[in-house]
């Protein structure tokens, strides 16, 4: 493979991004311009709430009074909206909380029972009274299981106690400080910016499937083809110059989302790994982009076909998914996009660490489909997409 | 001398070249031979067969049956080797509207891996020879169509290739651009390069070419000098000659 061959080409395809006005604006001005419509229109709001939220529970209560635990967790469990995993320990509830595996993890304390008995010995007296919290972290990758679940918890909490009567004014159990919990501060915004990343580099698919049937339909893949310039020599400058564009549109997203108040939470390392998955799932869309070149016999036909592509990806995959269908929501599972918007959810509302299982498996999965998808596409136009 | 120097002597030799494209055979049973430094005319109808020849020599299409050699290279086995000998002017004219001229002829350089200073050497000769020197660092899509036809053939011969394909490379020139480029070609042939050129215009054949073939439905039906051929047909032009073989009936390309 030649270098210089390579360099070339690359660097003819990049001229493309900035000299060509309809490739400039799809892949480079329409994603800022998204990112700042989206920003100033949805940073300062919540949304819809979901229906149900999973949670995970702790019951660290064994004592001699671990009825009153059993009866909470009884309740917990009764009701309609919450749907609740119960944990053996601490650590493995927050590991699924980081992982987003459930939306809030309640504890309940080792004197739970104890501090109920002590009220209802002595309800007007609380210098009797065995006080204790019960903690409760919540998803900062869900503004509304932040914003829902606390307040429910409460009323279960205050039911399984007073029953039926009304909650005293003071009271020896408290629930820990919501302030602790970082969604509340998050806006509508910060949870679609990990999907507008994605949402960008799906585009890529229209562009590159666009570049070989204008060459194919000018010659100028042919006339390639008459220069020593092998095959793999054209792809990997294609490869390598839509691994470039889709870096840049991240960096040009996430500076524009940063103008418009976006903070996410993550160090150096998240953004270098957010930045490899969205380059790599650039991949994905030139594979797209030769398969759709592949079947479409004009420019004009391959803007239409790379709709194909882009449509479930955009749908299922993005920032407009999690306003879907649970059914549509688990179609999602089948679209690469989906687990570049889940890393970078992961990695920036949920603060989960670079090496987390959730990212990795991320990772793995982009990067699997990312390179599968490639070699198809490549495959599939060397044999029938160069004539 | 070896049987490989023999061969270098002859640079094109295409013997028993048939193509077919599922019913329609394009060229049939087709044998040429071409001399190093000749300035060779392939002439013929619309659909007569003359570009998919080309095609098949430049290594873009498999022959079905037969075989050719360019510079002493199987188009088929060693189309590498072939590649890096030739020079391609295609048809129509294929340049990237958003590069600049200049950026159009090196891409192409480094395409052929060319040493940075002999491109930049060869394109600056080559734009100047061909009068575009001075909009070199415009883009393609603002020029012209004589002047995409132009920086089209630079494109084609900016690796100083030995053996130069030229598939009507003057078609809707204005007569000034073609003379320059009709200038251009002898001092190809003049360099002692092997040139392939395929042109509907029977006046730039005789002026130009050492020896014509004359092809139609993907047969050769005559070949030699334009004065042979002239003298054996006992017409006043070429032109005579191609329409007396060919016919008057107007033709589809394919």
């Amino acid at each position: 493979m030649s270098f210089q061959r390579v360099s070339a080409l690359t660097k003819k395809e990049l001229k493309k991004l900035i000299r060509d006005p309809a490739i400039t604006f799809l892949i480079i001005l329409f994603p800022v311009l998204l990112t700042l419509v989206f920003g100033t229109s949805f940073g300062a709001i919540g949304g819809n709430q979901s229906t149900t939220y999973q949670i995970g529970l702790v019951n660290l209560d064994s004592g001699q009074y671990s009825q009153w635990a059993e009866n909470l967790v009884g309740n917990l469990t009764s009701t309609e909206i919450l749907l609740v995993t119960t944990y053996s320990s601490n650590e493995t509830a927050q590991t699924d909380l980081v992982q987003g595996n459930v939306q809030a993890v309640i504890i309940i304390p080792y004197d739970f029972g104890e501090s109920c008995v002590s009220f209802w010995n002595a309800p007007t007296d609380p210098r009797l009274w065995v006080n204790t919290t019960i903690l409760l972290y919540s998803d900062s990758g869900s503004i509304f299981a932040a914003q829902a679940i606390p307040p429910i918890v409460q009323q279960v909490v205050a039911a399984t106690i007073y029953g039926e009567q009304s909650k005293p004014l003071a009271t020896p159990i408290q629930i820990g400080n919501p302030s602790m919990v970082k969604a509340s501060k998050l806006t509508m915004f910060d949870h679609m910016a990990p999907g507008i990343f994605a949402y960008a580099a799906i585009f890529l698919t229209m562009t590159v499937a666009q570049a070989f049937t204008t060459d194919r339909e000018t010659g100028l893949l042919r006339r390639i083809h008459t220069t020593p310039t092998k095959p793999a020599e054209i792809m990997m400058s294609h490869t390598i110059s839509n691994m470039i564009i889709g870096l840049i549109q991240a960096v040009l997203v996430f500076a524009m989302a940063h103008l418009v108040g976006y903070r996410p939470s993550g160090d150096a390392f998240s953004f270098a790994m957010a930045f490899t998955i969205v380059s790599l799932f650039s991949l994905c869309n030139v594979g797209f982009g030769l398969i759709t070149a592949t079947i479409a016999k004009s420019s004009g036909a391959a803007t239409g076909l790379s709709f194909v592509f882009i449509m479930p990806q955009m749908f299922l995959g993005t920032f407009v998914g999690f306003a879907l269908s649970p059914t549509a929501q688990l179609a999602g599972r089948f679209v690469p996009s989906y687990y570049v918007t889940d890393a970078l959810t992961s990695l920036f509302l949920r603060g989960a660490p670079v090496l987390s299982a959730t990212v990795l498996l991320d990772l793995a999965v982009v990067s699997a489909s990312s390179i599968a998808t490639l070699l198809i596409g490549v495959i599939l136009f060397g044999k029938y997409g160069k004539a | 001398m070896s049987n490989r120097e023999e061969e270098k002597e002859t640079a094109i030799v295409i013997d028993k070249l048939t193509k077919e494209f599922e019913d329609v055979v394009a060229v049939d049973e087709l044998s040429i031979e071409v001399e190093k430094g000749e300035l060779f005319g392939l002439l013929g109808p619309n659909g007569a067969g003359k570009t998919t020849i080309i095609n098949v020599l430049c290594g873009l299409l498999e022959p079905t049956g037969g075989s050719a050699s360019v510079g002493g290279y199987d188009v088929q086995k060693e189309s590498q080797k072939v590649k890096e000998l030739i020079g391609v002017c295609t048809q129509e004219t294929a340049v990237y509207p958003y590069l600049t001229g200049r950026e159009n002829v090196e891409l192409f350089g480094n395409l052929h891996a060319m040493p940075k200073e002999k491109l930049k050497k060869n394109t600056d000769e080559l734009l100047e020879k061909l009068g575009l020197a001075e909009d070199a660092e415009r883009r393609v899509g603002k020029y012209s169509g004589g002047m995409r036809r132009r920086i089209n053939l630079i494109m084609a011969l900016v690796n100083d290739p030995e053996i130069a394909f030229l598939d009507e490379p003057t078609v809707a020139m204005d007569p000034q651009s073609r003379h320059a480029v009709w200038d251009f070609i002898i001092g190809l042939k003049n360099q002692g390069k092997t040139v392939i050129l395929t042109t509907h215009y029977m006046e730039e054949a005789e002026q130009l070419c050492d020896r014509v073939g004359i092809i139609d439905h993907g047969k050769l039906i005559a070949l030699g000098s334009p004065e042979q051929l002239k003298k054996k047909f006992g017409a006043k032009n070429l032109e005579e000659v191609f329409i007396g073989l060919t016919g008057r009936r107007i033709r589809e390309g394919m």
